[in-house]
């Protein structure tokens, strides 16, 4: 027996049972990011200064680029979802709020991607 | 209205003093669009050096200003925020804290972690590399 009133169930609108998806993976990426973002901003202060050379060479330690690329998608997914939940809070007008996070999320892929790419082409750059 | 309306009317943002804690909860989403949009020229940093090595040297002619500098010094205070009060949400999250008088002394925790790890990031990385010119 459905406790949803007769005009409920005609809609069919309701609970998409992923409720707390979106929750878990906002919390998921955050404890991974933890101690990525503690290496990762105390690196971005050391090599604010770094030449070319230096910083290739940096990037081209294994444990480096592995632990940057994982940075970079573990940044990405989180920065989405958080983005996401500020549109859907301020932006009431519904074409435009699906249209802005379209654009963003579009945004948000494009770097992660592009992020990702160049990591891994100067990683594998023969010297 | 017909007559004045002497009702207690709930606190609204224009005149109500916010709470500590309810200025770290608006200055956590401000910080997340911050670094949100430092992401941008940070993939740019890598793109350049995997793409072109000119166009990387003018990136880190930019960043070696004095602004260059500031902005990144602001860039990561805005990270430590995100990063301490993000770890107080996690704690939220399993259940601890919530008590008015724990809220407050974590909100000092939160800014006093901020300043420290800021610091001492800059301090250690000024100290191995060299004070900018």
């Amino acid at each position: 027996m459905s406790l949803r009133t007769p005009l409920s169930q005609a809609r069919g609108l309701g609970s998409a049972r992923d409720g707390t998806g979106h929750w878990w993976a906002q919390r998921l990426t955050s404890v991974f990011l933890v101690p990525l973002v503690l290496w990762g901003a105390f690196s971005v202060a050391m090599l604010a200064d770094l030449s070319h050379a230096g910083l290739v060479a940096w990037l081209q330690s294994p444990v480096v680029s592995v632990l940057l690329i994982a940075l970079l998608i573990v940044v990405f997914w989180h920065m989405e979802l958080g983005l996401r939940i500020i549109i859907e809070d301020y932006v009431h007008l519904a074409w435009l709020k699906v249209a802005t996070i379209l654009l963003v999320d579009f945004a948000v892929l494009l770097l992660a991607v592009a992020g990702v790419a160049a990591v891994v082409g100067i990683a594998f750059r023969q010297l | 209205m017909s007559r004045p309306d002497l009702k207690p009317l709930s606190p609204h943002l224009q005149v109500y003093r916010l709470p500590l804690t309810a200025m770290l909860s608006i200055m956590h989403r401000f910080t997340g669009v911050i670094l949100a949009f430092g992401t941008v020229p940070l993939t740019g940093v890598l793109v350049a050096a995997a793409a072109d090595a000119a166009a990387y040297e003018q990136i880190r002619g930019l960043l070696a200003t004095w602004w260059g500098q500031v902005a990144l010094i602001l860039w990561t205070g805005a990270l430590y925020f995100h990063l301490c009060n993000g770890i107080r949400h996690l704690f939220w999250d399993a259940g601890f804290g919530f008590e008015v008088s724990v809220a407050f002394r974590t909100s000092l925790w939160t800014l006093a972690g901020t300043l420290t790890l800021t610091a001492l990031t800059w301090f250690a990385a000024f100290w191995i590399r060299g004070m900018p010119a």
